[in-house]
């Protein structure tokens, strides 16, 4: 009785987040479909080492920190252009996204100096 | 200066032992060391003063020279002497050059010269130029009759050549340098020589006078060593730039030489430092470079001519003469040069023994033998035994008025090394017992000859070896060297000195004390015994046969022998081959596994762009006209830059790099900031409206 209680609010939780998340603008959907998508690559980084052992490690770090570190530019792009944001709310989303591609880039300077 | 600080040590070394020295005579050796020192490469010799060396050296030890020396000689002389701008230093070497050679040469051009010497004569200042123009007037003289080389105000210049003269008889070269040297004092007698010989009047003799008295003081201002040499050393480089006592001795012989020939009456230089002079000339060999060569032989060439002390050496063709074969002893006398000497006796006066005070006085006459032109002594006198000594001879002339011809100085200490063979006997090698001292074997031996002996021996043992040493005369004789050696199989070797009481020789190793000595090493020994002296004929080196040892085994703490040398060749063989250790490198996992993980990185992006088809995302707010531009640059902008990473990442460097990146950024700022102000501005254009 008490599990059929507990999963089915469970099961009533995630139905109302999903309903709250699909009333997101495109846009946040597609940068959290972005941030997914680094997470994910990073995994497979990490899983990849636990396997073969992480001989040239800076590689290895270079790799997970360049994912790690693109998710979290795309966290604070969203935090930015989130118009129920009122922080950011005399922020352009174009200076934005501006920050955004330029940080990416120095991270990525960065990370193809390190992959070696 | 090397050859000063030779002298000096084997003057020292001299003095240690006997002050008494041989000198030979100049020999076949001078020739050789002549033609092989003065050779040229086409004939020349370089200078024509380096000719004049090479052609007087020739001509004075009797060696043929080659026509190609004369002809290109000849063409350098006959240059400079038909030149009328010709050095005087120049024309005086060209004449002297000319004087041994006689080159065809054009009449005319010996009044010409002859002229300019004179007026170099009256116009000189400095002792050089005083030298060279009498020098040549002089050898002109002696090569052409047509040319008159008096002089007429001899006086004047024989006053200003004295007036550079020093007080201590030496000279200098000019009023302005203080310096005087011995080699130019040779120069000054030289020309003031030439002076004398050219004047056309009478030079006052009191001048003549002082001059003598100038050599007496020159003399007295030579260096000795203790074996009787005597020479003029040099403290200071001349003017011809050559330094040492060779050269000054050389030069002062030269000019003394010259002075006892034009001087009317009889020198009186002192006959024992003449003799030393000459002696100190012998005494170098044979010089190693032609410029000491010529000097060497040209201060010889004037002493065996030398006017009132001509130098006779004494000389022995072997010093080292045998009892046992009965050699004779033999003395050569004759002059520097090899030439014979006038009739002379020779006499034995006096045997000193080497390292002691005896001396016993001989004086014996030796017999002259004229085909071999040597004096022989027939047979040694009795009590010369074998060993070292120092025989004192003395030379007597036939006819007494040779005395003043003539220096022999004295008496004149030889060192003589009289050898012989040395009787060996009653050898015998024996094996005792330690306590009583009772003959356990015995064996005799045959010294030196063949033997092999095999003994055997305990620790608890004695090896006695004896044997009796005699001279041919029946003396008791202590050689250098007597020793016993014992080798060990193993390459071990101890060695033992034998000692002696008189005539008898005798070693007792105890074993029971050598017992440490031989590391406890038990096993066969080979013997060995060496009796050697330089006086000895018969030394010898001869082994003795083996001894078997029985040793008791080493305790701990005894010592290890002494590691042998490995053979020679091994040592610089290939040594052992070093196997490196390398670290290890890591291990990459395999390359189908390596490419899996590559495909499901790939992966994610794929789901990316699915993931974006289902929202449904799309470029409706694409710029559209002219600011379609810029979007699309912002695009391809940002792809320059993500391919230049790419690029990096393969091949490029960092600071290509960065310099790209900052052009690309530029660009990028640019196009990024129209487009991205242009999307704002729509956007706020949208919002107000």
């Amino acid at each position: 009785m008490v599990k059929s209680a507990t999963t089915k609010d469970a099961q009533a939780l995630i139905h109302s987040l999903r309903s709250a998340y699909a009333a997101t603008p495109i846009n946040l959907k597609i940068i959290d479909l972005y941030i997914v998508f680094a997470v994910v690559t990073a995994l497979i980084q990490i899983a990849y080492v636990a396997v073969v052992g992480s001989f040239p490690f800076n590689s290895f770090l270079s790799g997970v920190l360049s994912c790690v570190g693109t998710a979290v530019l795309a966290v604070s792009l969203r935090i930015q252009v989130n118009k129920e944001n009122k922080e950011f709310k005399d922020l352009p989303p174009e200076r934005a996204f501006a920050d955004f591609v330029l940080c990416n880039l120095v991270l990525h300077l960065v990370i193809m100096n390190f992959l070696g | 200066m090397d050859r000063n600080l030779g002298i000096l040590v084997a003057a020292l070394l001299l003095v240690a032992s006997t002050t008494c020295a041989i000198f030979n005579p100049v020999s076949e050796s001078h020739r050789s060391a002549a033609s092989e020192l003065f050779s040229s490469a086409d004939g020349s010799f370089g200078s024509l003063e380096e000719t004049y060396e090479a052609l007087k050296t020739f001509e004075v030890l009797g060696i043929e020279k080659k026509p190609e020396i004369r002809t290109s000689a000849c063409v350098s002389v006959v240059k400079i002497l038909s030149s009328t701008s010709s050095a005087l230093k120049d024309l005086f070497h060209a004449l002297r050059v000319n004087g041994v050679l006689k080159c065809e040469l054009n009449d005319q051009d010996f009044p010409g010269i002859g002229s300019k010497l004179k007026d170099s004569l009256n116009g000189a200042n400095s002792l050089l130029d005083f030298y060279y123009s009498i020098g040549g007037l002089m050898l002109i003289k002696d090569q052409t009759s047509e040319v008159d080389v008096h002089i007429s105000d001899a006086d004047r210049i024989f006053r200003s050549i004295k007036a550079l003269s020093q007080s201590d008889g030496r000279w200098r070269l000019n009023s302005n340098n203080p310096e005087s040297s011995n080699d130019a004092a040779g120069i000054a007698l030289e020309s003031l020589a030439g002076v004398i010989s050219l004047a056309s009047s009478e030079i006052d003799s009191s001048l003549i006078a002082t001059l003598k008295n100038d050599i007496s003081k020159l003399f007295d201002g030579v260096e000795k060593y203790d074996d009787g040499t005597c020479f003029f050393d040099e403290k200071l480089v001349d003017a011809r730039g050559h330094e040492g006592p060779l050269s000054a001795s050389a030069s002062v012989v030269r000019g003394i030489t010259a002075f006892a020939a034009v001087s009317s009456e009889n020198l009186n230089l002192p006959g024992e430092k003449v003799l030393g002079l000459a002696k100190f000339f012998l005494g170098i060999g044979i010089p190693g470079s032609a410029k000491d060569l010529y000097y060497q032989i040209d201060a010889l060439s004037c002493l065996e001519s030398i006017r009132g002390s001509v130098p006779l050496i004494l000389s022995l063709p072997a010093t080292v003469l045998s009892v046992t074969k009965k050699d004779q002893l033999k003395v050569r006398v004759s002059t520097v040069l090899g030439s014979s000497a006038p009739p002379l006796s020779v006499k034995l006066m006096q045997i000193f023994v080497s390292g002691s005070k005896d001396a016993s006085v001989i004086d014996q006459k030796l017999k002259f033998d004229p085909e071999n032109s040597v004096h022989v002594l027939e047979t040694l006198p009795t009590n010369v035994d074998v060993g070292n000594y120092i025989f004192s001879f003395e030379i007597i002339f036939d006819e007494p008025e040779h005395k003043n011809k003539y220096a022999t100085g004295g008496r004149t200490r030889v060192p003589i090394h009289v050898t012989g063979v040395i009787k060996i006997d009653s050898g015998e090698i024996a094996i005792l017992e330690n306590d009583l001292g009772s003959v356990e074997t015995q064996k005799k031996l045959d010294l030196p000859g063949e033997s092999a002996v095999a003994l055997s021996a305990n620790h608890l043992q004695k090896l006695r070896l004896s044997f009796r040493l005699t001279t041919p005369f029946g003396q008791v004789f202590k050689p250098h060297q007597a020793f016993l050696k014992l080798k060990h199989e193993s390459g071990v070797e101890h060695i033992f000195v034998v000692a002696n009481s008189g005539k008898k020789f005798e070693i007792i190793l105890d074993f029971l004390g050598l017992v440490d000595k031989f590391f406890y090493l038990s096993g066969t020994y080979d013997l060995q015994l060496t009796v050697g002296d330089s006086v000895m004929e018969n030394s010898f080196l001869q082994p003795l046969g083996h001894i078997e040892l029985d040793l008791p085994e080493a305790p701990e703490k005894a010592a290890r022998p002494p590691p042998q040398p490995v053979d020679m060749y091994s040592r610089y063989g290939p040594k052992a081959e070093i196997s490196h250790i390398f670290r290890v490198p890591e291990k990459r996992p395999p390359r189908e596994l390596s490419l899996a993980f590559f495909g499901l990185v790939i992966l994610p992006f794929f789901g990316f762009l699915a993931g974006l088809f289902h929202l449904r995302a799309n470029l409706k707010n694409f710029p559209k006209s002219i600011h379609a531009t810029f979007a699309i640059l912002f695009h391809l902008g940002i792809a320059a830059v993500l391919s230049l990473y790419a690029l990096f990442w393969f091949k490029l460097d960092l600071f290509t790099t960065l310099k790209t990146l900052g052009l690309l950024g530029i660009f990028l700022m640019f196009v990024g900031h129209k487009t991205l102000s242009h999307l704002a501005s729509t956007s706020a254009k949208l919002k107000t409206t």
